[in-house]
């Protein structure tokens, strides 16, 4: 067990540092959330007035948002990196050595989720000087972070997914366009409850992203609503599994290939 | 400069046409913000004071309206860019007799990836519901005012590729575009606005092409001619700026 945590350890580091030493991965995935909230906290204010909206103040309710759009940078930051590993030969090289194809996983998405989960840190902490008020609690701040956590792990897992099977940073990249549109048919300016169209509240009912956006919204607003808690942590795991075990069974065939 | 022109808008449709990667986001991206929009936020139509008669799918339509000409533009001069990255500008600089009609080239290409765009956002905001209450000639209107802001934004794309020269120009040159358009009334009329965000969508240059496009569909035109002032102040300054970018290139500088 030990040789593989050092195994996971040494891919890891790797993977880090070279995220880390990339202005231009890193900045996007921090400025441009913030960004948006700022921007749709201040335009629709308006909003809040509505009969039913869950809280007076929009940058309460849109700052979940900004968590979201910290892990959907995960995914294309760990798909591109893997990509471009498998474009430089690089993964060939390590399919050679001892090291155990989970570790190899494992590592190679530790920067994304480590972008994703600083990102994530700066996003609250500004939520939090702008007058957000997290309604459960410190406690709620440690439940919030670990779902972030887990979302950023499930996104990253479908990115390598997508960049071991594709083999090309541009083909991932191609992607961002869908994992966009998923967001944006969500929950994530409004509650479901009072999406008008009834076509747009039956998208949203069915994306699984709604209940990622409201289970972290819920510990913001609402305090503990167990519902949507079980129900984020549940579609977070979903992905955490479905990623890996996609990005693990595309990894072993590269590397029967090589 | 005709000549060139046409050889050079030919070819980046031709080019754009053949590869879906290169169309089907332009497309794509106001389709979903769109739906998102008209769709998902439907209910703000109802926040007190909202009082756009033609429905908030028309209100959110004028602004995706607007908002695929200004991001048409900047890919459709992204494509100066790829030619420089692959040797095919260096070329064309020096076989074009007029070399103006390089930017005149990919200007008008510009213009007619942004029309087929704009044709089908307006055949899905037709099949989701938008009310047009202006007329004919109001929609025209409507349409010149997403033509000059696709003019602008194509100058400003050309004008800082033929300076970069390199794709990677592309997120510098979509956060300028994104931010004016985000920092305009997008979600509800400018009195609706509070705080920060209201001084600086009235200071905005594209709240007044927003406001006239919302007049011209709802049939009541307003800040029209300060629209069209304003947009045709911007396609000449940026055309300015393209033509100094293209000056900077012949003479190597970039």
């Amino acid at each position: 067990m030990s040789g593989l945590a050092a195994q996971v350890g040494w891919v890891a580091r790797r993977s880090i540092r070279r995220s880390l030493r990339q202005p231009a991965i890193v900045m996007p995935a921090i400025v441009f959330p913030l960004v948006l909230l700022a921007v749709n906290s201040g335009g629709l204010e308006a909003a809040t007035k509505l009969p039913g909206f869950p809280t007076t103040s929009y940058l309460d309710f849109a700052i979940a948002v900004c968590f979201l759009q910290g892990a959907l940078f995960a995914t294309t930051t760990s798909g591109t990196e893997l990509a471009h590993d498998i474009e430089t030969g690089f993964l060939s090289r390590l399919s050679l050595t001892p090291l155990r194809p989970v570790a190899v996983l494992v590592g190679q998405v530790a920067g994304a989720v480590t972008i994703g989960v600083i990102g994530s840190t700066l996003y609250l902490v500004v939520g939090l000087i702008a007058g957000v008020r997290i309604e459960a609690g410190p406690g709620g701040v440690v439940v919030l972070a670990a779902l972030i956590l887990l979302i950023c792990v499930g996104f990253a897992g479908i990115g390598a997914f997508m960049g071991l099977r594709t083999g090309s940073g541009e083909a991932v990249q191609g992607v961002f366009p869908l994992m966009f549109v998923l967001f944006f048919l969500s929950s994530i300016n409004l509650p479901r409850d009072l999406i008008e169209v009834d076509w747009f509240r039956t998208i949203a009912t069915w994306n699984p992203i709604s209940y990622l956006v409201e289970a972290l919204r819920s510990l913001i607003i609402t305090g503990w609503d167990g519902t949507a808690l079980w129900r984020g942590f549940a579609v977070a795991a979903a992905f955490v599994v479905i990623g890996f075990a996609a990005a693990r069974s595309a990894l072993l065939a590269r590397m029967e290939r090589t | 400069m005709l000549v060139t022109a046409r050889w050079v808008a030919g070819r980046s449709l031709k080019h754009a046409f053949k590869n879906p990667a290169i169309l089907v986001p332009s497309i794509l991206f106001p389709l979903v913000f769109l739906l998102a929009f008209a769709g998902g936020l439907s209910s703000v139509g109802d926040t007190p004071g909202f009082t756009f008669r033609s429905g908030y799918t028309s209100f959110q339509f004028v602004f995706v309206f607007l908002q695929a000409a200004a991001f048409g533009g900047i890919f459709a001069g992204l494509g100066i860019a790829v030619a420089f990255e692959t040797g095919f500008a260096q070329r064309l600089l020096l076989a074009a007799p007029r070399r103006s009609g390089i930017l005149l080239g990919f200007l008008a290409a510009g213009l007619v990836r942004y029309m087929v765009t704009a044709v089908m956002i307006t055949v899905v905001g037709l099949l989701a519901g938008m009310e047009v209450d202006g007329t004919a000639p109001q929609f025209l209107a409507l349409v010149a005012l997403g033509l000059v802001t696709n003019a602008a934004a194509t100058l400003f794309s050309l004008g800082y590729c033929l300076r970069v020269q390199s794709v990677a120009a592309a997120p510098a040159m979509q956060t300028p575009i994104f931010l004016t358009l985000f920092l305009a009334p997008v979600y509800v009329p400018l009195s609706l606005l509070d705080g920060w965000i209201h001084a600086v969508a009235s200071w905005n240059p594209l709240t007044a092409l927003l406001e006239a496009g919302r007049g011209f569909i709802s049939g009541a035109p307003d800040h029209s001619a300060l629209a069209f002032g304003l947009g045709f102040a911007l396609v000449a300054v940026m055309g300015l700026w393209a033509v100094r970018g293209l000056r900077r290139a012949e003479a190597g500088e970039a």
